[in-house]
Parts: structure tokens; C-alpha cells; sequence
């Protein structure tokens, strides 16, 4: 015989629903703790008084003008794409055959190449940073007719390292669930393996492509601590032109700065969610 | 169209051998399914025929061809997958037109498209993506596109195990009529042995990557070769014991019973249910054993009583429904009977045997 069902009491009941309001208070004051400084930093941008103070006196769009006069941040905007651009094709140049590799063959230390793959995630930017610095170091001294020290080629070198854990991630996120008999049906129907792949398999992972591409654009332009080792003198990227900025001054500029580069890495990423659902892969 | 032949056919992976020496002739125009449990090798036995898997030794050939070593591209056999396998980004026209334009053939492609999705019934579809059509619809787009290529054998492999029930029988009659109107060599994968005996011309029955038995569907469930082969093709009531004289055997209950030739020795003694007859019908027969009824099964069509004849034997009996026949209960007391050559004497095998 199965005992009777018992009716929770009323104390388990209350007791439920305190945890779930708990659980939602702070999970509310946690969203709030973090959203809360970029509020202000868009807020902030609209002032119209050269000191930040509260109350505002009124509200201009003159520091949204001031970044385009200013030529550093002009600069390192352009830079910042430029790297970024170029950082983002070449790591999906790397990244795609390394997840396809990864996803679809055993073979020997398969898992310590997934490992190595993802570790510039796990290393800190500025130990990045430093190391790398390091190493250009070193290098510059057996090849001295050519300049690798804070060259545009070693910046660029390093913000690949940044996206290339973020696009074998995103693109073997998008092969887990592949059907490789599709691929099969595809060989059966007379396409040799080359047809098979730029015909199936590529348009079914595009998504996944297309996602590991932006994400790594945002990764890259955003990048300040392991750029800060690598920018050749008079060169900088957006992050770091606003580092310097913010060493002489506080006015409203570095806040609408902020706010164009939120709004833009803002725009990738939610377009970047669209294919790949960035929960379940960061 | 093609006569197919596999001679020796095995495949090892690693230490385990997954298909061991099959040898089958398959005639121009037949429908052959390779029936058995999962893991029987008869899965990869069809991948070796399309060519996804090479074998260790053995040859393959179509027609005068050996193909044995042409990789699956070149072999122009059409393959339907258990997951229907369609490619989800093109519509159900650009689906079944892939294999013409790898083939890169003159034929006016739209038009064989159309045909192919005119006979399996899905004209009008063409624009649909696969995501928004229904199982049994994508189901024949795999199929229109396996046909399109006028392939010399078609590859079947557990194609209606996604389907529902229902819609199951409806799609087995279509695919087998669709055949026979192509007359196109057929080689199916299942292991639905209701499915097997239904679609097939002739069956292959596999257990241990072995070929345990070729033969018609009445070969099969009369003259099955093996315990294995008797158990898995319709059902079996098996008795263990022992041969103890000619046409004497002995089960391990004690029961004696009359039946035809085998070796003295250990032995199992099969006995289909339907051929089993009760109380007044068994007054015939030369085995009649007194037993107690223990559970009735009603079936609708049929009956199954099980009854005791022994501590340590029960036998399933299958009696058609008739109105005019009271029905046993359970807890009757019944004789059950069979003629001598209802019995199948195996001989005790080390074999697993399907539940």
C-alpha cells in the first residue's frame, strides 16, 4: 500500500516562497550593482557641464561631437577596427579547420590540443601581455633587421591568441549536434567529400561561423590589458586611447566614448546571440 | 538495375569482429532485408554495400563491377538514413536535384525532380524547407531524392522506425509497391520482424555478425536453421531436455515427448503457439500433456493461453477467437497437444537467443 500523499504544511509553502523571493531579490541587486555604472556612464555622456556633477545643469550631445575632433580617439577607433578586422578573419581562418578537427577525429592528445586551444581565456591579460612582450623581446634580438617590437604585425599576432579560443568554442558549439550521416547522404548523391563539406556542411555551421566572427571582433576591439604590452609608441587602440585620456581629464568625452563602444559591441553581441545562444558556450 | 553480391564479406573494428563472412546473392530487381538484433552486424553490413565502411576482407560487386574499393560517391547506390538525413538548409526540390547536379546530368533536372516528388506524393512541397514538413512527409523526400539518381541499388536502413505506427504500415505498402513498380534491388535494415516479413522477397537473418539463415519468409518460420533463427522469426515456445532415443526426447521437467530425428545429446525443442491444440482438438495428436492454465492474453483476433505442463514448463498457446468455443479461464484444467512434426529439434547451442 502507498502511504497517503501529504499536503506540504503551510510552513513549507512560506518557506518556498521566501527562497524564491530571496533568490530573485538578489539576483536583482546583483544585475542592479552591475548595470548601474554603465546607467550612469550613458547618462553621464548627455551632460552638458564640463565637471560631472549632480544635479545636471541641461543635457548636450557636445561630447558625442568631441570625440571626432579629438584625433586620438579617431585614431584609435580606426586602429582598434583595423586590428580587430583582422584578428577576427584570421582566427577564423584558424579557428574553423581546428574545431572540425577537434570535433569529428580521435586522435592522439586530441583533448591537450582542445586545452591549449582555450588557454588564452584562462590567462590573465596582463600576464598574456607580458609574456608575449617577452618574447618580442627575445625575438627581436636574433632578427634585428626587422622590427617586431610593438610592430602592428606582433599586435596583431596577439589579438589572434584572443580569438582564436572564442571562435573553436563557438564553432564546435554548432558542430555537437551536426547529423553526420547528412554528410553521408551528401557522398551517397555522388558529392566527393570536398562538394560535400562547401555544400552541407559549411551552410549547416554558418551560424556558428558567423557568431565565432563577431564574438571575436568584440573580444579584440575591447582589449586593453595585453594591448597595453604590444602598441608600438604613437599607436593606440580605442581602449587604450581612453586610458590616457582619463589620466589628464574627467570630462563627459570619456563617457561618450564609453558609450559608442558599448553600443557597438552591444550590437555584435546580441546579433552574435542570434545564432549561437552565448549561455552555452561562455 | 543490378544483381548484387557480396562474397566473404567481414569487417573487424579493433579486436571486435563486427561482421564475420557474409556471403549473399542478391537477384536483379529482389527485395532483401537483413533482419536481427541490434548489433548483429547488419547495420554495417549495409554501410559496406554504400560504401561508408571498407571491409577487412571480402569482396563486394554490382553486376560484373567490383566495387569493393570505389568510394561511396562513385557507387551510384541510393541511401535512405534512419534520421532521413536531409539537408536542412534546401528546400524539398533542391533536396532530391543534389544528386543530379553532382552527377552534373543532362537530364532536365526540374522535370525528374518533379516526377520523383510526384511518386512518392508530394507535389506541391516543393519550396518547403525539411524543418516544415512532417516525419512520414520527410520520410519520402528522403526517398525521392535516394530514387531521383535511377540508382542501381536502393539502401534502406531502418527507414520507418521514426514513423508512428500507423503511418508506419501505410509507408511500408508504399515503399515495397514503389519498388516492385521500379524494380530496383533493394537491400533493407531492421530489426522489426513484423516490417522484415512484410516488405521482404527474401530474408537474412543475422546474429554475431553472422548470416544465420537466408530464405523466404515461409522457409524461415517453417524451416528455421537454428534455435536462434526459430525464436527471432515469429514466436517459439522452447523446451530444454534431451534426445534420449529416436524420436524420443526428454525435457529437463521430466515431460516425454514424441518428436522427429535429431542427435542424442542435449537439446531444445521448439513448438510455434498456433500449432498447439487444447482439450478435445488435441485428442489427435501423439503428444497430449494434461496442464493447468494460467494466464489468458485476449487478443482480439486470437487468444494466448499459458499453460503449466510441468514445475518447471509452460507453453504459450495461440488459439484463433471463435464465437462458438467457450474460452479456458485460468485455473482450468486443459490437455495440450501437437503432432510429432510440429516440434523443431535444435541442438543445444552456446548462442544468445533473443528474448
Amino acid at each position: 500500500m502507498a502511504a497517503p500523499l501529504a499536503w506540504p504544511s503551510s510552513a513549507a509553502v512560506l518557506g518556498r516562497t521566501c527562497g524564491r523571493w530571496l533568490f530573485t531579490g538578489a539576483a536583482g541587486g546583483v544585475l542592479v550593482l552591475i548595470l548601474l555604472p554603465l546607467i550612469f556612464v550613458v547618462w553621464l555622456s548627455f551632460f552638458r557641464q564640463e565637471i560631472p556633477s549632480f544635479p545636471p545643469d541641461g543635457y548636450s550631445l557636445r561630447w558625442f561631437r568631441a570625440i571626432w575632433t579629438n584625433p586620438k580617439f579617431a585614431d584609435g577607433f580606426a586602429m582598434s577596427l583595423q586590428v580587430a578586422v583582422v584578428a577576427m578573419l584570421a582566427g577564423l581562418l584558424l579557428g574553423v579547420p581546428a574545431a572540425l578537427c577537434i570535433a569529428r577525429f580521435r586522435f592522439a592528445g586530441r583533448e591537450v590540443l582542445n586545452n591549449l586551444l582555450l588557454l588564452p581565456i584562462v590567462v590573465p591579460g596582463i600576464v598574456l601581455g607580458t609574456a608575449i612582450y617577452v618574447f618580442h623581446v627575445e625575438l627581436q634580438g636574433f632578427f634585428s633587421e626587422v622590427t617586431i617590437l610593438g610592430s602592428i604585425g606582433g599586435l596583431v599576432a596577439g589579438h589572434i591568441l584572443l580569438v582564436i579560443p572564442w571562435s573553436v568554442r563557438l564553432v564546435t558549439a554548432s558542430l555537437a549536434g551536426f547529423d553526420r550521416s547528412v554528410e553521408e547522404a551528401a557522398l551517397s548523391l555522388g558529392a566527393t567529400p570536398v562538394r560535400a563539406f562547401f555544400r552541407i556542411t559549411l551552410p549547416i555551421i554558418r551560424p556558428g561561423i558567423v557568431a565565432s566572427a563577431l564574438f571575436g571582433f568584440v573580444v579584440s576591439f575591447g582589449n586593453l590589458e595585453m594591448t597595453l604590452f604590444l602598441v608600438g609608441a604613437g599607436r593606440t587602440t580605442l581602449p587604450i586611447a581612453i586610458l590616457q585620456y582619463l589620466e589628464w581629464k574627467i570630462d563627459p568625452t570619456i563617457a561618450a566614448v564609453s558609450v559608442v563602444q558599448i553600443a557597438l559591441i552591444g550590437t555584435a553581441m546580441a546579433i552574435t546571440n542570434r545564432f549561437v545562444r552565448l549561455s552555452r558556450v561562455v | 538495375m543490378a544483381r548484387l553480391a557480396l562474397q566473404q564479406l567481414s569487417k573487424q573494428f579493433a579486436s571486435n569482429i563486427a561482421v564475420r563472412d557474409v556471403t549473399l546473392d542478391v537477384g536483379d530487381g529482389e527485395f532483401i532485408v537483413l533482419l536481427g538484433p541490434s548489433g548483429c552486424g547488419k547495420t554495417t553490413t549495409l554501410r559496406m554495400i554504400a560504401g561508408f565502411v571498407t571491409p577487412s576482407s571480402g569482396t563486394v560487386r554490382l553486376d560484373d563491377r567490383d566495387i569493393t574499393n570505389l568510394p561511396p560517391w562513385k557507387r551510384n547506390a541510393g541511401m535512405v538514413f534512419q534520421s532521413y538525413a536531409l539537408f536542412p538548409h534546401l528546400t524539398v526540390a533542391e533536396n532530391v536535384a543534389f544528386g543530379l547536379e553532382m552527377r552534373r546530368s543532362t537530364a532536365d533536372i526540374p522535370s525528374r525532380v518533379a516526377e520523383a516528388l510526384r511518386m512518392v506524393r508530394l507535389g506541391g512541397l516543393e519550396g518547403r524547407l525539411p524543418r516544415q514538413l512532417s516525419g512520414g512527409q520527410q520520410q519520402r523526400v528522403a526517398l525521392a531524392r535516394a530514387l531521383v539518381i535511377r540508382p542501381d541499388v536502393l539502401l534502406l536502413d531502418e527507414p520507418l522506425s521514426n514513423l508512428d505506427a500507423k503511418l508506419r504500415e501505410t509507408v511500408r505498402v508504399e515503399i515495397r509497391e514503389l519498388q516492385r513498380q521500379l524494380g530496383i534491388t533493394t537491400v533493407m535494415v531492421t530489426h522489426d520482424q513484423e516490417e522484415a516479413l512484410m516488405m521482404a522477397d527474401r530474408l537474412v537473418v543475422m546474429s554475431n555478425g553472422e548470416v544465420r539463415q537466408v530464405g523466404t519468409q515461409r522457409e524461415l518460420y517453417e524451416r528455421p536453421a537454428d534455435r536462434f533463427v526459430a525464436m527471432f522469426v515469429g514466436r517459439s515456445n522452447s523446451l530444454s531436455g534431451k534426445i534420449v532415443g529416436p524420436g524420443r526426447f526428454e525435457t529437463a521437467g521430466g515431460l516425454r515427448i514424441a518428436c522427429h530425428e535429431g542427435a542424442i545429446g542435449p537439446a531444445v525443442l521448439a513448438l510455434r503457439p498456433e500449432r498447439l491444440a487444447l482439450g478435445a482438438m488435441a485428442a489427435d495428436c501423439v503428444n497430449r500433456l494434461p496442464g493447468t492454465v494460467e494466464f489468458v492474453s485476449y487478443l482480439g483476433a486470437s487468444i494466448d493461453l499459458h499453460v503449466r505442463i510441468s514445475p518447471t514448463d509452460r507453453v504459450v498457446v495461440c488459439q484463433p477467437n471463435r464465437a462458438d468455443v467457450r474460452l479456458p479461464v485460468e485455473g482450468d484444467r486443459i490437455e495440450v497437444g501437437w503432432p510429432a512434426d510440429a516440434a523443431m529439434v535444435f541442438a543445444q547451442e552456446t548462442a544468445p537467443v533473443p528474448n
